[in-house]
């Protein structure tokens, strides 16, 4: 049984308020924390090997430590809470169930990076039930002296402000979040310089995920030691996956970094397996960006460096499911007009290759292929980006690289699909592609 | 300000609410507040007309194409006055699996509306991940969430809305 850090109050009564938190030995890692040196929490979260869970999975303390010491500039804590990769929704739930842990982890975040006394809550704009909950959050840590002057009776004081975006996946780049921040369209910029040296109002800035902050008072509660033993030998701590698709029990669940991807399935205290008399086909394992795996290639587990050797990574714990009844040129067809509709429009190769990948696919998917269209499909993903290895997009985000992936992974492990539609002139899976449950719910 | 967008009182919740928007910003970057100034628009008017963008720009000593191009960026800002409830139906992988588009076209029939059209009544959107996969399918109406969706249940909440 894997040990509960983020989810560990989760089902409780009150456990968004300050009392039910306070219950469970909330705050006393602030607390803690407070009677340390920044640099000495700092330390602390860079033993504990946590690593970002928004995505890249960057080591979080050593990202904080990029911070400059000697800048005459204030430092800003910008929160990532753009949830919006397709397939996962698990900050949804840290933010509804147990705000005051990631308030917790943002107070002591910003107590470790030098002068930074104010932290932004960038929450998408489609979350107005959790921005409500965490707003409540806040005004609760405010009137009991957990944030603004003097948190906690020390010299330290923050304040934690909340803002609403309105429905653009890309300002969950991290850039482009700080445009939006400062009240501009989402439009990622170009790095070097990275935030860390010149980010929010041209002064340096962390951006972590939620999940990351709420990861972080147990470290400093319970130690980096004890943190790092729990993961794997590069990434330490348990971590959220949101399982969805053809599985009978799709949730978020907490796992250990051991777990492996058909365990996550099949496991009766997890996904509960498929639907009667079907297998899996295909599975996303980090995200609708992350390549994905066929059938054979699931005995993997959910962590950064095993996802990588396979060619494709642990993203944002985002794991969907296809059964064997799915057609995967429709599921690609469909991820490829998410990319088509939240690209940016700033980088060349993004907003033309995005829309015409769609066309693309549409065309096949539809019966109207013709021979030379897979090859056409991959020459436009490699000029957006190409693959392997992850990472050589020829755009300024990893937008780019996120749109052309999945075609690359999907035509190499399915072109016998996409060759049939194209020799039948139609979808084999006639009016049924979308797999077991894709009838919908009764 | 004798011809701006509000009536009396919608000017002066706009103005306090600001004022206290702005707290939140450095000083010299008011232009920063330009989402939560736009969100703010048009959570009084129901969308963002131009001399309400107009009036934004000025307050946050930005022009009225900068507040254009951001209202125009975002897809929960209305530029145009949307139909009394704006349906937006995820159709993205995850809710596909569960049957999303199934549904989709039966809200289309029962609004009589495709996706992407707008009357006076609804505006129905297809819209993109919705962060509520372990839920599929879900839609969301003037921002209000609903999960694990089957025809049956839609019918059920359309009949109760005002």
């Amino acid at each position: 049984m894997t040990e509960k850090i983020i989810t560990k109050n989760w089902g409780q009564e009150g456990s968004h308020t300050l009392d039910g938190y306070r219950k469970n030995g909330g705050y006393q890692a602030l607390k803690k924390a407070l009677g340390m040196k920044p640099q000495e929490v700092l330390d602390e979260v860079k033993k504990s090997n946590l690593r970002g869970r928004g995505g890249a999975g960057f080591p979080t303390g050593a990202k904080w430590g990029f911070v400059p010491k000697d800048s005459p500039k204030p430092t800003y804590l910008a929160v990532n809470a753009d949830e919006s990769e397709p397939g996962t929704f698990k900050d949804r739930y840290i933010l509804e169930y147990d705000p005051h842990l990631m308030i917790e982890g943002i107070a002591i975040t910003a107590y470790a990076l030098p002068r930074c006394s104010v932290a932004y809550i960038y929450i998408r704009g489609e979350f107005k039930k959790q921005a409500e909950i965490c707003q409540r959050a806040l005004d609760e840590a405010y009137a009991a002296g957990l944030l603004g002057k003097k948190v906690m009776g020390s010299d330290f004081s923050l304040d934690v402000w909340l803002v609403r975006g309105a429905g653009a996946y890309i300002c969950g780049e991290e850039t482009a979040l700080l445009e939006s921040l400062e009240g501009k369209k989402g439009w990622p910029r170009l790095k070097p310089p990275f935030p860390a040296v010149v980010g929010l109002f041209g002064a340096p800035t962390i951006i972590n995920n939620v999940e990351t902050l709420a990861s972080v008072p147990s470290i400093i509660e319970k130690g980096a030691a004890w943190y790092a033993g729990l993961g794997t030998e590069k990434s330490g701590g348990t971590r959220l996956i949101c399982l969805s698709g053809a599985v009978n029990r799709p949730g978020v669940y907490e796992i250990s970094l051991k777990t492996t991807i058909r365990e996550l399935i099949f496991d009766p205290e997890l996904g509960q397996g498929m639907p009667d008399g079907r297998s899996v086909k295909a599975v996303i394992p980090g995200g609708s960006s992350a390549p994905v795996l066929s059938a054979d290639e699931i005995d993997v587990a959910l962590e950064f460096e095993a996802l990588k050797n396979k060619g494709t990574m642990a993203g944002s714990g985002g794991v969907i499911v296809m059964d064997d009844a799915t057609c995967m040129v429709r599921c690609l067809w469909r991820v490829a007009r998410f990319y088509a509709e939240e690209s940016c429009g700033q980088c060349t190769p993004c907003r033309e290759g995005t829309p015409w990948q769609t066309r693309i696919l549409r065309k096949i998917e539809e019966g109207r292929g013709v021979k030379g269209d897979v090859e056409q499909l991959l020459n436009v993903a490699a000029a957006i980006a190409p693959y392997p290895p992850i990472g050589l997009g020829n755009t300024i985000c990893a937008l780019g690289d996120a749109a052309a992936l999945p075609t690359h992974s999907f035509v190499s492990r399915f072109r016998a699909e996409f060759d049939a539609h194209i020799e039948q002139k139609k979808c084999p899976y006639g009016d049924r592609p979308w797999g077991h449950f894709g009838g919908g719910r009764a | 300000m004798a011809e701006g967008p509000f009536s009396p009182e919608e000017q002066q919740r706009f103005d306090s609410a600001l004022a206290e928007i702005l707290t939140h910003y450095p000083q010299d970057r008011k232009e920063a507040a330009m989402m939560p100034a736009l969100r703010l628009l048009q959570a009084i008017k129901g969308w963002l007309p131009p001399d309400g963008l107009a009036l934004v720009a000025q307050r946050l000593g930005t022009s009225k194409e900068r507040a254009y191009e951001v209202a125009t960026f975002y897809v929960m800002f209305h530029t145009e006055k949307p139909g009394k409830y704006v349906v937006d139906v995820c159709t993205n992988l995850s809710c596909s699996l569960w049957g999303a588009e199934k549904l989709l076209q039966h809200i289309e029939r029962k609004v009589g509306l495709k996706a992407g059209e707008s009357n006076g009544k609804y505006t129905l959107r297809e819209t993109e991940c919705l962060a509520s996969c372990g839920t599929a399918p879900c839609l969301q109406i003037n921002e209000e969430h609903h999960e694990s969706l089957s025809p049956a249940k839609v019918d059920e909440i359309f009949s109760r809305l005002p």
